[in-house]
């Protein structure tokens, strides 16, 4: 699915150069759950950033499935973005003049899909995250859980093979938060790779596998994990 | 005149540079999704984000319309104006110029003041050998040489009305505006054989003759005296101008106990400019005055009236109208486009988290850049239209109550209401620009970064 190597990402702020990411070596496979863990400022807003094209690296490859991604053009990036790759945020980043409906099809209008059928489609979406009777609501009449429903499901009307989620939970309860992960898992289980940057445990704990970021560095990207325990001892 | 000429250029400078401007940067973003123009899909999408700023919409919405009405409205007032003013004119040639026999106002060899001076032949003849001058008559007074009260009586078959009798030259012609509609107007060899021919306006036709007769070759009795008619005219002028005799000053000399006496002299100096006629008056004034023993600075014993310098006079006032117009509604339109951009570029601002969300969700530059100027266009091209018709209807308002003589049929034309629409494109397109290029270059991952 996606293959990093020897990643380096610097920030330079005036005169000075900071070393965001060193180095950074993984692979994900196709259909993984996979969870990135780290202490703020590890990085791990970064990476994601990186892998989802919004962000160029510095140095390393970058691969998404047989494409090397390097220096695209925005409008390449943008249509890359549109096709492959689904955002799930921590604060949802709905449009707040747009109906619930409107903002899952939104996707599919830079597709150049007419509005009839992009409303059908996302029809079938909303109903797929359980919302289909809140089309017509805007976000402002939704709770923290709904929107972030809206989102996914806005996140997955383009078809893609890899969604990536910065901390979807974060601003959510922990009733709320495993439903979103149960959705997350429902929606790994149909064969799409998912990453997940988080802070908790319990949400890490629903993926297969965690990659630990630290200081910019990979310090741990095990494969199958088995060993449960092993993760709850990490704060 | 250089002033206005530089003025003018200026401002078309401005113009083509702005358009092109507008014009390379529309190509720029639109030659990949030209079609996006048309689709009703864009255009909701642009409505979308109108809807949420409805305020600021309807403020901007007011200062470009309210810019295109002053535009409009000037310009269709300052039209209205030249085109009474103009009426003025259309009586007479307005390259003429009428020197009339009157009263000395200043003493002279002699002379007391008051002395009444007449003109006669030999000063036409000598008048005729200035340079300058284009065409030339002189102009018999069968009253006595007053200016006015030269209506004679005029019979046919028991019919009798009296009209304006013109004794002239037959250069006389070019100091009017009549229209020959059949015949001829007076000859040379008219006034050279001292012949019997008229040539009359359509109401004296009118007058004496039955629907369908045919007036040229009948005979009018003019003061007792039989004449001929050569030739019908016709003139824009109003029906006053068409009321009117010519006939040769010759004859009219000889057949009414005129001697050799002229009470005008009337002149055309083709496409001389004022100071040229100003010259050819003075020689003709030094002519005169030598003749006739007055003062030549007396302004008085000769009457000018010289269309040449009022006409020149009055096309540099419509000018200066039209510039100060051009300048006053471009100055207006201009602050309603500043002010467009403005209330933009605080839009892109303050959708920046709006923009960053688009992006990642894979909007292109150019659909960002091309939504933006879209909604400028939209904008001043829905206040343009509203200003448009605004301006239209006061000028309509302004022609049907007829405020004043000298305002006829104000308002614009189509050219010019379709030449101000794209216009407004280009402005409204020139208004996004640069908030569009805010926004194709807002950054996603600041715009998305939480809180
Ligand atoms: N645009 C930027 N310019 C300069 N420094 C930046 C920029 N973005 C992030 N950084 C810095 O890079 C480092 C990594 O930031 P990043 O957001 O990736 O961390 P994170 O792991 O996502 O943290 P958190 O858990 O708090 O979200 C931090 O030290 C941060 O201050
Ligand atoms: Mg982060």
């Amino acid at each position: 699915m996606l293959r990093l190597d020897k990643v380096n990402k610097y920030y330079r702020v005036g005169t000075h150069s900071l070393h965001v990411l060193r180095d950074v070596d993984f692979e994900v496979a196709d259909g993984e759950f996979v969870a990135i863990m780290g202490a703020s400022g590890s990085g791990k807003s970064t990476l994601l950033n990186i892998l989802g094209i919004l962000d160029d690296y510095d140095s390393g490859e970058y691969w998404l499935g047989d494409t090397l991604i390097r220096s695209l053009s925005e409008k390449k990036a943008a249509n890359y973005r549109n096709r492959f790759i689904g955002f799930v945020f921590q604060s949802f980043n709905l449009l707040p003049f747009k109906t619930a409906l409107e903002n899952v099809a939104l996707p599919l209008y830079y597709q150049g899909i007419s509005r009839r059928k992009r409303n059908q489609i996302a029809e079938q979406y909303l109903e797929r995250v359980g919302l289909r009777d809140w089309a017509d609501h805007t976000p402002s009449e939704m709770s923290g859980g709904q929107k972030q429903r809206v989102a996914i499901a806005r996140a997955l009307i383009g078809k893609p093979r890899l969604i990536l989620a910065d901390e979807p939970t974060g601003a959510l309860d922990s009733e709320t938060s495993r439903q979103i992960m149960d959705l997350m898992a429902e929606i790994n289980k149909t064969g799409i790779t998912v990453l997940v940057v988080t802070h908790d445990p319990e949400v890490a704990a629903r993926t297969s596998r965690i990659i630990r970021l630290k200081d910019g560095k990979v310090v741990d990207a095990e494969h199958a994990r088995d060993s449960f325990p092993q993760m709850q001892a990490q704060p | 005149m250089i002033f206005f000429g530089l003025a003018a250029l200026l401002i078309a400078i401005a113009l083509i540079v702005g358009v092109t401007y507008t014009v390379g940067s529309l190509a720029w973003v639109t030659l990949l999704q030209w079609k996006d123009l048309v689709s009703f899909d864009r255009w909701t999408e642009v409505l979308i984000t109108i809807k949420s700023n409805k305020l600021r919409t309807a403020l901007t919405t007011i200062s470009v319309a309210w810019g295109i009405f002053v535009l409009v409205f000037l310009l269709g007032l300052g039209r209205g104006l030249n085109q009474g003013a103009r009426k003025q004119f259309a009586r007479e040639a307005t390259n003429g110029v009428w020197m009339i026999a009157r009263k000395t106002s200043v003493p002279y060899g002699g002379y007391d003041i008051g002395r009444h001076i007449t003109f006669d032949n030999r000063d036409y003849d000598r008048a005729v050998a200035v340079k300058g001058i284009d065409h030339i008559s002189g102009q018999f007074y069968m009253t006595g040489g007053a200016f006015e009260g030269t209506g004679m009586m005029t019979k046919r078959g028991g019919k009798a009305n009296a009209f304006q009798i013109n004794a002239v030259h037959a250069d006389a012609f070019y100091l009017t505006n009549h229209e020959i509609v059949e015949g001829r107007f007076l000859s040379k060899g008219d006034v050279a054989d001292k012949r019997k021919s008229i040539v009359v306006g359509r109401p004296v036709v009118e007058f004496f003759f039955k629907k369908g007769e045919d007036p040229v070759g009948q005979w009018l009795e003019v003061a007792g005296v039989p004449f001929q008619i050569v030739g019908v005219f016709r003139d824009e002028g109003g029906a006053e101008q068409e009321r009117q005799i010519y006939m040769p000053v010759s004859t009219a000399q000889l057949a009414y106990s005129g001697n050799d006496r002229l009470g005008m002299i009337e002149f055309t100096a083709g496409n001389a400019g004022p100071d040229e006629v100003k010259a050819i008056v003075d020689t003709l004034k030094g002519q005169l005055s030598e003749r006739h023993g007055f003062s030549p600075d007396d302004a008085q014993a000769v009457h000018v009236h010289n269309n040449v310098e009022q006409f020149q006079r009055f096309s540099m006032m419509f000018m200066m109208i039209s510039v100060f117009v051009v300048v006053i509604g471009l100055g207006t339109l201009a602050a309603g486009v500043v002010g467009v951009s403005n209330i933009m570029m605080i839009a892109v601002k303050e959708r920046t988290k709006e923009i960053g969300v688009r992006k990642a969700l894979g909007a292109t530059p150019s659909s960002i850049v091309f939504m933006v100027i879209q909604e400028a266009v939209f904008l001043t091209g829905i206040a343009g239209l509203l200003g448009l018709s605004g301006g239209v209807a006061m000028c309509a308002l302004i022609g049907k109550a007829h405020v004043s003589d000298f305002i006829l049929d104000p308002g614009i034309d189509l050219s010019t209401g379709i030449a101000a629409t794209a216009f407004l494109v280009f402005a409204g397109a020139l208004a996004g620009f640069f908030p569009a290029r805010a926004a194709a270059r807002v950054n996603p991952i600041h715009a998305l970064r939480d809180q």
